[in-house]
């Protein structure tokens, strides 16, 4: 535990944890679907719509001036934060879905074809398995997938052998939604690049929990999402390498991804800018610029460290209670604890654990691959943020006694 | 613990963990499958039909208690029922269930009202009100003969 982590005073910063739910105070445990925001970027939020609102890129008048700088200056905030080497490279996506859906369709469909192959996980979630294999149906191509182990581990040996001549593209995620894993992605992008394949990894879980470089990982792209890291829903960021940005082709057409428009001819505009049609979500981004400021203002290293705690603190404890299973216990996890209960379905654990105003989540968290090789339908999954605490996991414990109480001595 | 009894009452839990009727009918004269692709809760719904009248239903799937529960409940209140009156039990579980409808006070003692009663608690959980009504979408599905339904 990091002493100078104080925890209490953080959760200040979230208005929406001072709540309570029925009689008891809330218990949120479901952020890894998405995390409380501060009221630092709830009152950036305002403040834009209240003082500032204009489009950017496109005003020669003070607001729209002050909306461009801001938007602009988040993009900054955003290089910053992933070590980016320019802010050429960071686009504005609606969310991590968006940003591997982008590199699939302006990367994919020119490099990948019939016969091609894809390597991606078992662990991934739908987000970065449906986009490749609607590619691989358009284009002939073929989905390999790198297996896992019982503790949900990425098989290193077996993924080295995935690679064959027709291997064009590899598509990991950092850390697993479902499983907790933190999977070992700077070797697997090394392994991948001795092939000469480039990699894009699915940071939505990643880079609220972690700091993360993208030029110490060399990831060909990198993409995660502004509400699972404390900004507003429907922002996302999507990093890529500068010489492949530059020889792909715009996402979608429209104003502001433009330099010039005729009807015989329109020249696309540089990047990022090529890929950032029409008005983009202006609040979403200076939000996530604030939020960037929040998480470096806490420490982000302390901040993990103390998540890391809690973690092994709740794993320690739920291990313990008779009839639970824990599913997903990779030697590397962050922040995420699956569980299920014997002859008890997930869906009720998460009723009664609602009664009892912790909120976690139910269900196959869009991973159905990973609840199948577990032999499962669903998990219940508690996720934690920073500002959870001990006393929080106490009334989790608590709480799935109860739920055993109920269903097996009821 | 009270508060649980609202929903978990104790006709739900005793049919979670002692489902009746959960079997394969084979042969069987109409079956039919109900799935929640949401959720994952998953059945399906066995009859055997003798002129008018259902004389054998079982069931087989997987999914919460409040799903199994209703499915094993719904088993045993369609055994001898003709279809029209089985017809009305569906649409009368799925209106109070739904919140459409309210029941007759408990103080007449139809037990088949009774274990209908023990899921009006669900109407006050939205989310959960589909796997209370799945199998009984299911059965009609299976006697009007279409072989799947799905609720998300």
């Amino acid at each position: 535990m990091t002493a100078s982590f104080d925890v209490h005073r953080i959760r200040q910063d979230f208005p929406v944890l001072m709540q309570t739910i029925g009689s008891k105070p809330l218990v949120y445990l479901d952020n890894a679907a998405t995390s409380q925001k501060p009221q630092v970027v709830i009152d950036v939020i305002r403040r834009y719509y209240a003082e500032i609102n204009a489009n950017v890129h496109r005003g020669v008048h003070t607001l729209s001036q002050k909306a461009t700088a801001a938007y602009e200056e988040a993009r900054l905030k955003v290089k910053s934060f992933i070590n980016a080497p320019s802010e050429r490279q960071i686009i504005f996506t609606r969310g991590t879905t968006d940003g591997i859906n982008l590199v699939v369709h302006c990367y994919g469909r020119q490099h990948i074809g019939a016969g091609d192959e894809i390597i991606i996980s078992a662990m991934e979630h739908h987000s970065n398995i449906v986009p490749w294999q609607m590619l691989c149906e358009e284009k002939g191509a073929t989905l390999r997938i790198i297996p896992m182990n019982e503790r949900g581990e990425l098989e290193i040996e077996a993924y080295k052998q995935l690679f064959s001549e027709r291997t064009q593209f590899v598509s990991l995620v950092h850390i697993s939604n479902s499983l907790g894993t933190v999977n070992p992605i700077e070797t697997m992008i090394q392994i991948a690049h001795q092939h000469g394949v480039p990699v894009l990894i699915d940071g939505a879980q990643a880079v609220p929990h972690a700091p993360v470089d993208v030029q110490a990982l060399d990831c060909d792209f990198y993409a995660f999402s502004g509400h699972k890291m404390f900004a507003a829903t429907g922002i996302g960021v999507l990093y890529g390498k500068a010489d492949l940005l530059e020889r792909m082709p715009p996402y979608q057409g429209g104003g502001d991804m433009i330099l010039s428009v005729s009807f015989d001819k329109t020249i696309y505009n540089e990047i990022p800018h090529k890929f950032e049609a029409g008005t983009p979500h202006i609040s979403g981004v200076i939000s996530l610029g604030a939020a960037i400021d929040y998480l470096n203002q806490i420490g982000r290293v302390a901040a993990m460290e103390y998540e890391n705690a809690l973690l092994d603190y709740a794993t320690a404890q739920l291990a313990d209670i008779p009839r639970v299973n824990l599913i997903g216990t990779a030697r590397e996890k962050a922040s995420i604890i699956s569980f299920t209960i014997d002859e008890v379905h997930p869906h009720d654990i998460g009723t009664l654990l609602d009664m009892e105003s912790i909120a976690i989540r139910a269900g196959h968290h869009c991973t159905q691959p990973v609840m199948q090789w577990f032999q499962i339908p669903a998990t219940a999954r508690a996720s934690f943020a920073f500002y959870n605490t001990y006393e929080e996991v106490d009334r989790l414990v608590q709480a799935i006694h109860k739920v055993i109480e109920v269903f097996h001595h009821g | 613990m009270d508060e649980y009894r609202e929903l978990y009452q104790q006709i739900i839990l005793d049919h979670n963990k002692n489902p009746r009727n959960f079997t394969t009918i084979d042969p069987s004269t109409h079956h039919a499958e109900g799935y929640n692709p949401l959720c994952g809760d998953h059945y399906t719904i066995f009859m055997n039909v003798e002129g008018d009248v259902i004389r054998k239903v079982g069931f087989q799937g997987n999914g919460c208690a409040i799903s199994k529960a209703s499915a094993s409940v719904m088993t045993t209140l369609l055994k001898g029922k003709t279809i029209a009156e089985a017809e009305h039990l569906l649409e009368l579980f799925h209106d109070v269930v739904m919140g459409k409808q309210e029941l007759p006070s408990d103080d007449d003692d139809d037990p088949a009202l009774d274990k209908i009663r023990a899921f009006v608690g669900v109407r006050d959980f939205p989310v959960r009100v589909k796997c209370a009504t799945l199998p009984w979408h299911a059965a009609k599905a299976a006697l009007h003969e279409a072989d799947q339904v799905s609720t998300e």
